[in-house]
């Protein structure tokens, strides 16, 4: 046997794929056993059971796969092609190990490994409803399937080097060599994958008319953590484009990051309006349909990804695998539709909305605010696809359409934000608007006025417009939420006695969910006065020898010394740059530009001072062939720290959300009805 | 926030609404890969077209001319790319007022209802007819 280990990874692989159609076949006969009444040879509960342990099985074969793929990279194994093509003898050992999802066959074997791992998961507690949890398993079953076709059939990653093994590979992207690059692919493929599984309980549940809500009850930890990993996912593949691409900017509207953007805003319509069902017994079918999209949507970025059909720098050379998905998002479409058609009559509403002004009306809203984001960043992503179909000629869809299609919107959802939580549950009384809204109003006004002192021109230019209206939103929304959070702390410490931040914590405690879901909100509310501080953003371009200076902002930046450098992996080309604010010396930075031998390819390497008021981002763009001299190119962005703290307030809220309540029983019904009064009490 | 210049604003507006020829998929003005064969020339180009007084159309229409219509970061070109700009606006209001309309419909619904002392919905009946009848029918 020449090559064992690739061996043992393609005999994986099509173990993993034999398990999985077994999984499929055997859990579908069983089902429709139990559906029908009819029973087989063999019990249909035991037919299931089999079905389960194959799924788990599944996990099994495709781990050894992922680990045979890893172990090739390793031992520098070049007669794999997929090792060859990414990987070199130098490359750092991490760097090795994320060569598994660097390409495309392996990202899909990292694809087809996480979703085995989800699978496992839930076949490992099928208890909590053993009946549903088979109709999920089987679902996933049949995703798992398309993948491990694609795998065995359309992009084997253990494809054999034709000819004499190669000493040395040809080297890893150097763009893909940084830290972040490590764990952005796994977050976001967690993020992606993970919405097959409520995607599968929800298909699971309108096929077997599931009575009541508790499928969502299952779901909702697991639609939580995959909606934050795709969060996570999304901000790490901003800050690694803010870190390494060197253009100052860290979303550039490529329709890889759209894919990416696209999933994610079904998703959080999809978080709000599953309250609506769980509450009230409303909007069943539209939550079926958000589960259904977000998880077409996720094939779809895949399919954007890898098909050719648009041109993106993420893009994976074209391919025909982009056949693939196309039939997959067929079917998955048709199969929805289907199934919809079939049980539309058990998504029945149990009750109507009572009031335009209420609770379930501003997730109305809020839902619709989304999907039209989404179908703009959709209709943006595939307008280049229509124009040459209809005019014979692409057009370009870049930043600057959807800085003026999408920030509108975006805005329009920040009001939302803050307004939505401060309506109540069926009906809000006109008492309850006045006492609610007048901070919020104050506080939105009173900073548009500020910021208007503060020589912000909203009326000169259209990005200060917007940089006003997000201020002044955000202001209002914080505000918001901190008089809501307030109130409700104020309320248990008349209860208790205890001080404000003890109070503050029980009422946390209390409902997890509702203020989990505050502080996210206020997450974004950061995220986006970080966002809007890209409008004073500064930039300056300059040739700098030995003592040279550059002005930006408060800074000045003396050049020290330029010099070049190698070792295995890249050669280098730095300059040491002293930087001075209002003439006192703060640090160096030393921007870097570097030439990795293996791939023949340069790259930027970005040094920026980041302070919480603004980033000094400076970037070595070359040597000027005549002078011999370095450019600079040095950034002065306001606010950008803002957007990964906001990040980790998501995250932070996002795990207070997760975390089960603590209800004392009578204090709460207690505080409960007092918010229930405020504001209507809901998550 | 220092204000620039006509000439500079223009400049940097105009170059911003393009996109970098070599295929990196940047903006012209943020086109920052080192030994780029395009940007330097395009810049240069820009520059050229800037200083020589014509208005933002003409200055789109020679590049566009010379590097074809990709090279605009944005569909600005009128005809079918007009819809790229409308299709957005059109869904947001469909959907708004498809929205508006729905929860209306609803809200008319929920008033038209009485419960019974259970707490289960009665539809109230719309015309006289239809409620004579129920009288008749449930008469002993």
């Amino acid at each position: 046997m020449p090559h064992p280990m690739p061996t043992f990874g393609s005999f994986s692989l099509l173990l993993a794929l034999v398990l999985a159609v077994y999984s499929l076949a055997m859990g579908g006969a069983s089902l429709w056993q139990m559906a029908t009444g009819r029973s087989g040879r063999i019990a249909p509960e035991r037919l299931s059971e089999t079905a389960r342990r194959a799924g788990i099985m599944t996990f099994a074969a495709v781990s050894c796969a992922a680990f045979a793929l890893v172990w090739a990279a390793f031992t520098n194994d070049y007669s794999v092609a997929y090792i060859f093509h990414h990987t070199n003898r130098d490359l750092h050992p991490a760097y090795k190990f994320s060569a598994l999802w660097s390409g495309q066959e392996g990202s899909l074997l990292l694809w087809s490994w996480l979703l085995a791992a989800y699978g496992f998961v839930l076949r490992l507690r099928h208890k909590i409803d053993v009946r549903l949890t088979a109709h999920a398993s089987t679902i996933l079953a049949g995703v798992q399937v398309f993948f491990l076709l694609l795998l065995v059939f359309a992009a084997p990653p253990f494809s054999i080097q034709p000819g004499e093994i190669p000493p040395d590979g040809a080297g890893l992207n150097p763009l893909l060599q940084y830290p972040e690059m490590v764990i952005h692919p796994p977050m976001l493929y967690l993020g992606y994958v993970g919405f097959t599984v409520p995607f599968a309980f929800a298909l699971g549940a309108l096929i077997m008319r599931y009575p009541g809500e508790k499928w969502i009850h299952i779901t909702r930890r697991w639609t939580m953590v995959t909606w934050l990993f795709l969060t996570v996912g999304i901000f790490l593949g901003a800050h690694w484009a803010y870190s390494v691409l060197g253009w100052g900017g860290y979303w550039g509207w490529d329709p890889v990051e759209n894919a990416s953007l696209m999933p994610w805003l079904t998703g959080t319509a999809f978080l709000h309006s599953v309250m609506m069902q769980e509450k009230r017994g409303m909007m069943k079918s539209w939550n079926v349909w958000l589960i259904f999209s977000t998880f077409m949507l996720t094939v779809l970025g895949t399919l954007l990804t890898r098909s050719g059909l648009v041109s993106s720098v993420h893009a994976f050379a074209q391919s025909s695998i982009g056949n693939w998905f196309y039939g997959f998002l067929v079917l998955v479409f048709c199969v929805c539709l289907f199934v919809f058609a079939r049980q539309r009559d058990h998504l029945k509403t149990e009750n109507k909305l009572e009031s335009i002004v209420s609770r379930e009306s501003s997730f109305l809203f809020n839902n619709l605010i989304l999907l039209v984001a989404c179908f703009t960043v959709l209709w943006g992503t595939l307008f280049p696809v229509l124009s040459e179909y209809v005019q014979g000629s692409k057009a370009t869809v870049g930043a600057p359409f959807y800085n003026r299609v999408a920030l509108p919107i975006g805005l329009f959802l920040l009001f939302l934000t803050g307004v939505g939580p401060l309506l109540a549950w069926r009906s809000t009384t006109l008492r309850t608007i006045r006492r609610n809204f007048v901070l919020p109003s104050i506080a939105t006004v009173a900073t548009a006025i500020g910021l208007m002192f503060a020589h912000i021109r909203p009326w000169e230019d259209q990005s200060e417009l917007y940089s006003l209206m997000a201020f002044s939103l955000g202001a209002g929304v914080v505000t918001a939420i901190l008089s809501e959070f307030l109130r409700g702390a104020n309320v248990v410490r008349t209860q208790t006695g205890k001080n404000l931040f003890a109070a503050s914590l029980q009422l946390i405690q209390r409902n997890t969910r509702r203020y989990g879901g505050y502080i996210v909100h206020f997450g974004v509310v950061v995220i986006i006065v970080g966002i809007a501080g890209g409008a004073f953003n500064q930039s300056t371009e300059q040739e700098v020898g030995f003592g040279d200076k550059i002005n930006i902002g408060p800074y000045e930046l003396r050049c020290q010394s330029y010099t070049q450098d190698s070792n295995a992996n890249y050669d280098t080309e730095y300059a040491l740059l002293d930087v001075y604010r209002h003439g006192k010396y703060v640090t160096q930075l030393a921007p870097e530009h570097r030439f990795y031998a293996a791939s023949q390819t340069n790259s930027t390497i970005v040094a920026n001072r980041s302070t919480l008021q603004h980033d000094l981002y400076v970037i070595y763009e070359g040597k000027n062939p005549e002078t011999g001299k370095p450019i600079i190119k040095a950034f002065l962005n306001p606010l950008i720290a803002w957007i990964w703290i906001g990040v980790l307030i998501i995250i932070m809220g996002t795990f207070v959300a997760l975390a089960p309540a603590i209800k004392p029983a009578l204090a709460t019904s207690r505080v409960m009805h007092t918010e229930a009064v405020a504001v209507g009490s809901g998550d | 926030m220092a204000a620039a210049d006509d000439t500079g604003t223009r400049f940097n507006k105009i170059g911003h609404a393009m996109m970098c020829a070599c295929g990196c998929g940047q903006i012209l003005l943020e086109c920052n890969h080192v030994g780029c064969p395009d940007s330097d020339r395009m810049i240069g180009e820009l520059r050229t077209q800037v200083a020589s007084g014509g208005d933002d159309t003409s200055i789109f229409n020679w590049f566009a001319a010379k590097y074809g219509p990709t090279i605009l970061a944005a569909p600005i070109r009128g005809g079918f790319d007009t819809v790229a700009w409308i299709t957005p606006v059109v869904v947001f209001l469909l959907a708004t007022v498809g929205t508006a309309l729905l929860v209306r419909t609803w809200v008319r619904r929920r008033r038209n209802t009485v419960t019974t002392p259970e707490g289960i919905p009665v539809q109230l009946p719309e015309n006289d007819a239809v409620r004579e009848r129920i009288r008749r029918e449930t008469e002993y």
